[in-house]
């Protein structure tokens, strides 16, 4: 049973990569602004089509 | 054939309003003014006609707009504004209210395709957020927002933005410690449940293990996510005050030591579960509280109303000043719809200024050379030139920011329940918890100080805590969607004390864009058509109206055409002599008695008939007038009192209405009805009522356009929701009634946790099933009994 030190020294090494991947995300503003990115991703395609008319 | 004309009605292609004329015209597109017309022609020359694709109508009204940005090329006033700025790259981020739909926000992220100067532009549409970088040394700050000005999308730089510093960095702190509460709560929990199901013999070497773990994750807890109950704790027992924060932070210090102890001694399993959930539930009722308006100020006030910059001439020269450097004695220009932003002399120009914001008086005066003309007033017409004879700061209407009511904390207002309760509530709890240790002491020192210590852990009031913020956040949340905007959740139980509505007339209860119109006669359409072609040379707000009654109807060319300023017009059109004006100006004496504004139309010297301007107002104002007994209603006016007879209908009280009142009267007026015990609400809308409503134990400002200038106050409602006003003052009594329940209910689970706390019993399996019971519980009975209570009040 001494397999349960490694498993759990993994499974909190794994979560704390979690933790550091959020603390990262929200220090470099990634989640400042979660409604305009909806936005933009809708309105990229009929940019080509403008490039065309033009 | 003139007839057919006035059937046709078009709508601007840019902006979707009425076109008044056939002028402005582009193929089969009409255009409501030049402005929108060339923002049109600017667009298709670039090929970014597309933007006219996602939406209809996407642009808005260029009907008023004539701004000049000479000010954003002073050294000073750049440096302010800029975020970053070197010699080949500047940043700024700036506030465009005019950011509404997609169009917007396709349109301005390509800014570069106007001018490659401009690297990167990138809009924030909650914020209403444009964020450019651009090459200083090939477009300036002045050409950038001359370009956003000419596609329609005209920042709004005030004095205010730029003293303003965002600290959104606090709750972006806050959702850190709730992501490492949470981390460590999850971790916790897992290792806890071997102990509580039970370990085998052989198994227990991982009882320690898992306890020392168990310790590691609850040091950030306490130390970094839940550090801010301590430090809130000591600075309140400082002040000498006993808030809700002092047992959380015993709570949380009991449960860590009585942790550390347990486990370090193998005496038990600690209560680090517990711990970490407490600590997480917390914060995240700490974060449901904190609801931001991203694009909602409430602390505005007169410098973001007044412009940054004001046109001076010095030796003959005209040049941009900041207005923070302007002194008596300049000479300054203001054109038409600028804002006078300093007591001045006027000495040049004909002044029609609009004071509707400040004085609350709803049509424009006229002033004659050498009057002083206080600051907040707009000017309508030419440009004109005045002589600052106060500084800024010390102008007839700034003065009022010098009253007590400005410099006053907000601390002295109505005590929350949660701050009433938590006292008594935080000495009952020593008080039990010293007895038991008492109690037990003689018999079992032991269990003594396990039931001292369990008493705080069980009794610590996380369900009261969380009963508020998680019912004002619903409640915040059902008038968010009523378009009424709270500025934190405490203004919903000062929402319920209120027993007293001062109102404001104009632009409160009057609905400031539409005004009745009844014409007393029935015109030829000849008579029609030289009334319109005299009023369309004015651009006097009657005038405008008196065209948009008619509608399109050609215009006449117009000889001899005078406008004279607070009387009317003179023209000769078709050989017809046209007067269209007040009854001095037709009759030559004042007509007493009339209660409306009217203007008389007389052709060729024959009397026709006048126009009679109406207020209109707000919808639902009888159901607002309906309150009357239960609350005390009061009208407080800054203009002249020709509606008293009208506004009887919802002041049945003659005496509660006052007229001619001045900004500082209205603060007294309120100040004085505070003094008689009452609990004061002030609806206002302009910078007239700004010291009312700060007065107040509670200000709202009642707006057309959330995103216009509001004065700072408690709440802004939008004027479309007027009418739910009682069932907004219903609903947060509703609230407050849910918030002493679920109190009610976390009491019992307090109960039930001190019977088996101070009998010293306390396992923490049993604290581990109590606590997250009682929080869940409270959570989803306050969620719901808000929601059901909204329905029934017929807000959801």
């Amino acid at each position: 049973m001494t397999i349960i030190y490694f498993l759990i020294g993994c499974s909190v090494l794994l979560a704390l990569c979690f933790l550091a991947a959020f603390f990262w995300a929200q220090r470099s503003g990634q989640n400042d602004d979660l409604y305009t990115p909806g936005m933009r991703m809708l309105l990229d395609d009929d940019q080509d089509e403008a490039a065309v008319k033009k | 054939m003139p007839e057919t004309t006035t059937l046709v009605k078009h709508s601007c292609y840019h902006c979707g309003e009425e076109c008044l004329t056939n002028t402005y015209q582009i193929q089969d597109k009409h255009f409501c003014c030049q402005g929108c017309q060339s923002v049109y022609t600017i667009l298709s020359s670039t090929g970014l006609c597309s933007y006219y694709n996602y939406n209809d109508h996407p642009g808005t009204t260029r009907l008023r707009n004539d701004k000049r940005y000479d000010y954003l090329s002073d050294p000073a006033i750049m440096a302010e504004l800029l975020d970053y700025s070197d010699e080949r790259l500047s940043v700024i981020t700036l506030y465009i209210p005019q950011i509404h739909c997609s169009s917007c926000l396709w349109l301005l992220e390509q800014l570069n395709r106007f001018n490659p100067a401009i690297h990167y532009s990138r809009v924030d549409f909650l914020k209403k957020q444009l964020t450019v970088r651009f090459d200083p040394q090939a477009i300036s700050l002045q050409q950038l927002v001359e370009l956003l000005n000419d596609v329609g999308y005209e920042p709004l730089i005030s004095l205010q933005d730029i003293i303003k510093k965002q600290n959104k960095a606090e709750k972006g702190n806050l959702v850190q410690k709730i992501a490492v509460a949470g981390f460590c709560f999850g971790n916790v929990m897992l290792l806890s449940f071997p102990e509580y199901f039970g370990l085998s013999a052989f198994e227990q070497n991982f009882k320690s293990f898992f306890g020392y773990l168990n310790i590691l994750f609850g040091i950030p807890v306490v130390f970094y996510s839940g550090w801010g109950y301590f430090v809130s704790a000591w600075h309140n027992i400082r002040n000498k005050i006993l808030n809700i924060d002092f047992p959380l932070a015993l709570g949380i210090a009991v449960l860590f030591i009585r942790t550390l102890t347990e486990i370090l001694t193998h005496s038990g399993a600690g209560f680090a579960d517990t711990l970490c959930g407490l600590v997480f539930f917390l914060l995240v009722g700490k974060f449901v509280q904190q609801k931001t308006y991203h694009h909602i100020s409430f602390e505005r006030d007169y410098r973001s109303f007044f412009p940054v910059a004001v046109q001076i001439i010095t030796d003959g020269k005209e040049k941009p000043l900041p207005l923070a450097e302007l002194h008596t004695g300049h000479r300054m220009v203001i054109r038409h719809n600028e804002i006078i932003p300093a007591d001045a002399i006027l000495l040049k120009g004909e002044a029609l200024i609009d004071f509707s914001f400040v004085t609350g008086e709803a049509f424009p005066v006229s002033r004659t050379l050498g009057e002083i003309i206080y600051a907040g007033g707009r000017q309508m017409g030419e440009a004109i030139e005045m002589e600052v004879v106060k500084p800024v700061s010390q102008s007839y209407l700034t003065q009022l920011w010098n009253n007590e009511a400005f410099t006053r904390q907000q601390d002295n207002r109505m005590k929350t329940f949660n701050e009433t309760v938590s006292k008594y509530f935080t000495i009952v709890l020593i008080l039990i918890a010293l007895i038991a240790l008492i109690a037990w002491l003689p018999f079992d020192p032991r269990r003594g100080i396990n039931a001292f210590t369990a008493v705080l852990i069980v009794a610590c009031p996380c369900a009261l805590a969380l009963s508020t913020p998680f019912t004002m956040s619903t409640a915040l949340s059902i008038f968010d969607r009523n378009l009424f905007y709270l500025k934190n959740t405490a203004v919903v139980e000062q929402l319920a004390r209120i027993d007293t509505l001062v109102m404001d007339k104009t632009g409160t209860i009057t609905d400031g864009s539409s005004q009745r119109i009844d014409l007393d006669v029935r015109l030829s359409l000849e008579q029609r058509q030289l009334i319109y072609s005299a009023c369309a040379n004015s651009s006097h707000p009657l005038s405008r109206m008196i065209c948009q009654y008619f509608g399109e109807l050609g215009k006449l060319s117009t000889l001899n055409y005078r406008e004279m300023p607070g009387k009317g017009i003179t023209a000769l059109i078709g050989g017809h002599e046209v007067r269209v004006g007040n009854d001095d100006l037709i009759f030559g004496k004042a007509e007493i008695g009339t209660l409306t504004t009217r203007v008389y139309l007389m052709i060729d010297g024959q009397y026709l008939g006048y126009f009679a301007f109406h207020h209109h107002y707000r919808a639902g104002l009888e159901q607002v007038a309906g309150l009357a007994p239960t609350y005390k209603l009061y009208l407080l006016s800054g203009d002249q009192d020709h509606e008293r007879a009208e506004l009887l209908r919802f002041f049945p009280n003659n005496r509660h209405m006052y007229f001619n009142q001045s900004p500082q009267q209205k603060l007294d007026h309120i100040q004085r009805l505070q003094q008689q015990g009452l609990k004061v609400m002030m609806l206002g809308d302009g910078l007239n009522d700004s010291g009312a409503l700060k007065q107040s134990d509670l200000g709202i400002a009642v707006t057309d356009n959330v995103n216009n200038f509001s004065p700072g106050s408690d709440a802004i409602m939008d004027g479309r929701s007027f009418h739910k006003l009682p069932a907004f003052l219903g609903f947060s009594k509703d609230t407050v009634r849910i918030i002493h329940l679920s109190f009610c209910i976390s009491l019992v689970y307090n109960l039930i946790g001190l019977s088996y706390a101070v009998t010293g019993t306390l396992s923490p399996l049993i604290a581990a099933v109590l606590m997250p019971l009682s929080t869940a519980t409270i959570i989803s009975f306050t969620t719901l009994a808000t929601h059901y209570s909204a329905k029934r009040r017929a807000l959801l």
